[in-house]
């Protein structure tokens, strides 16, 4: 017989079985997001279902990215040039913008916004179709739905958020410009003199690590989701589908904030 | 936007079975549930080959469950599914897969795959598990939509359907493959008696047509009056009935009496 745990120690257990509970989900998702990264190279079809999420998550998403990287682009260029105005260094404008777009703001920026557009989406195109038998249908017909649904999503997310993010970038530099330059008139050779004197190809690289680890993080969590709708305790039908798409945002949005703390750590 | 229902064209298919029967199906002493949840205590009945088997019993009694498990989406806690002969439950996962490709299925709602117009849902099972030209595939899928009454629809989503052609385009994709069984959910549940008729009318007439097994699962007792060869009736988690339909009417048990009168139970 166990022995009983001293009274002073009541949530002793209750914590051990939620950490035991939090390892084996955290493994969960891990398999799940191996399972669909292979799948995804079952076969030559898959190739044309990536191609269509690709025009999905990335074709589709260009113009909010466009506007986001352009307003966070001239938003940076106004805060930064009163900021390095007190200190009389205006002229690092381009650099502050550039590096703060393409190590920091680009990748998370890009993935909360794609994580709103495409994964929300995502997790609810698969929760319907999980309470609505459709997957159970893509089984019976021997269609694995990991390789069908999951792993072209997956592949199309880790082409898109690189690209995405590349491009909120260079548009964000552009946004800097305009106010820099354009509107509180600082040297547009200097601006951009800054910007190749001090962006170095380990900060692109870092921005680009970045964003592929959001992508591998926000396909998998809302897929996972979508997935599993029919096993949350929160609900059932449609009302699972709402609070699956409501989980998978906000998950994916605190673990790209979380994550990229533990990247740049790792990175600088 | 939901459209007008065309026409089923039954009379075309009243002609003689095209090919051998279709899969007997035994069950044995099956334990069916989720996790700790027993649905089905102790089941053992017999699936006749070529006939239409209706499995007939109140709501929640384990008509669906039972349905799953032949299908090999969930595993019995005991007993044995015998397909054809083979032991499902003893089969591998490679071994399973490749017998349930031969396998039609009706969902309830069809489940039609959403993003995908009906000619492409039919497609389905044969664009990926044949190697048939596009244009004999083509023709397949002009063939099981003409068959169910949808060949003009073959471009819309299902979403633009109503419940009825939906159930009827899902037939269409069950068909798709010319399987020896065809396994339906509730094919009539949601339906307005004149379509919950005209689906029991088409899947008699292709079930002569292309002479499968057909497991139908229904509590719709006027269409298991006009299907069913074979009756299966379920309560308490287990078989209380199984035999012809002029048997069931004629059974003296006071459950089968009372379900079949439609008469409440005392609560």
């Amino acid at each position: 017989m166990l022995p009983t745990p001293p009274s002073s120690l009541p949530l002793l257990p209750a914590l051990g079985r939620a950490s035991i509970a939090a390892v084996g989900n955290l493994g969960a998702v891990f398999l799940f997001f191996l399972d669909g990264l292979l799948s995804g190279l079952s076969s030559t079809r898959q190739l044309q279902r990536t191609v269509l999420q690709v025009y999905f998550i990335g074709v589709k998403s260009v113009f909010v990215v466009t506007l986001i990287g352009l307003f966070t682009g001239m938003v940076l260029g106004l805060q930064g040039y009163y900021a390095l105005a007190k200190v009389g260094s205006e002229g690092l404008l381009g650099s502050a913008v550039a590096l703060s777009l393409i190590r920091e703001l680009g990748p998370v920026l890009t993935a909360i916004m794609l994580t709103g557009r495409a994964g929300s989406s995502m997790t609810a195109e698969i929760g319907v179709m999980r309470i609505s038998d459709q997957i159970d249908a893509l089984e019976v017909m021997d269609i694995p739905p990991m390789a069908y649904l999951v792993g072209p999503r997956i592949w199309a997310s880790l082409i898109s958020f690189p690209l995405l993010t590349a491009m909120f970038d260079v548009i964000g530099i552009l946004g800097g410009y305009l106010t820099g330059v354009k509107l509180l008139g600082i040297n547009a050779g200097v601006y951009f003199h800054r910007i190749n004197a001090s962006v170095e190809l380990s900060d692109v690289m870092g921005g680009f690590y970045k964003s592929l680890l959001f992508a591998v993080l926000v396909s998998t969590i809302c897929c996972f989701q979508g997935y599993y709708t029919h096993l949350r305790r929160d609900g059932a039908g449609p009302e699972s589908v709402g609070n699956a798409t409501t989980s998978a945002v906000v998950l994916s949005c605190v673990c790209i904030l979380v994550f990229d703390y533990v990247a740049t750590s790792f990175l600088l | 936007m939901t459209t007008h229902e065309p026409a089923l064209p039954i009379s075309p298919l009243s002609d003689s079975p095209e090919q051998p029967a279709g899969w007997s199906i035994a069950l044995e002493s099956l334990r069916l549930g989720y996790g700790s949840t027993v649905v089905i205590e102790s089941l053992t009945a017999h699936i006749p080959a070529g006939r239409i088997t209706c499995i007939l019993g109140g709501s929640g009694c384990g008509k669906s469950t039972l349905l799953k498990h032949i299908l090999g989406l969930a595993r019995p806690m005991a007993g044995r599914i015998l397909l054809d002969g083979k032991d499902a439950t003893q089969m591998s996962r490679r071994e399973f897969r490749q017998l349930r490709r031969r396998m039609g299925v009706l969902f309830q709602d069809g489940a039609l795959l959403g993003s995908l117009t009906l000619a492409q849902n039919v497609a389905l099972p044969l664009v990926e598990h044949s190697r048939l030209p596009k244009a004999r595939i083509a023709e397949i899928v002009h063939e099981k939509l003409t068959l169910v009454g949808l060949e003009d629809f073959k471009d819309y989503h299902p979403g633009q359907l109503s419940g009825g052609m939906r159930k009827r385009a899902g037939l269409a994709r069950a068909l798709a493959t010319d399987p020896p069984v065809v396994l339906c959910d509730e094919h009539t549940s949601g339906l307005d008696p004149i379509n919950a008729a005209s689906m029991d009318a088409l899947l008699k007439a292709m079930h002569r047509r292309f002479n499968a097994t057909v497991v139908a699962v229904s509590h719709d007792l006027e269409s298991v009056r006009t299907l069913a060869d074979h009756v299966i009736l379920l309560h308490e988690g287990r078989a209380l009935y199984q035999g012809d339909v002029p048997g069931l009417q004629a059974c003296e048990d006071p459950y089968v009496q009372t379900f079949l009168a439609r008469r409440p139970i005392n609560l």
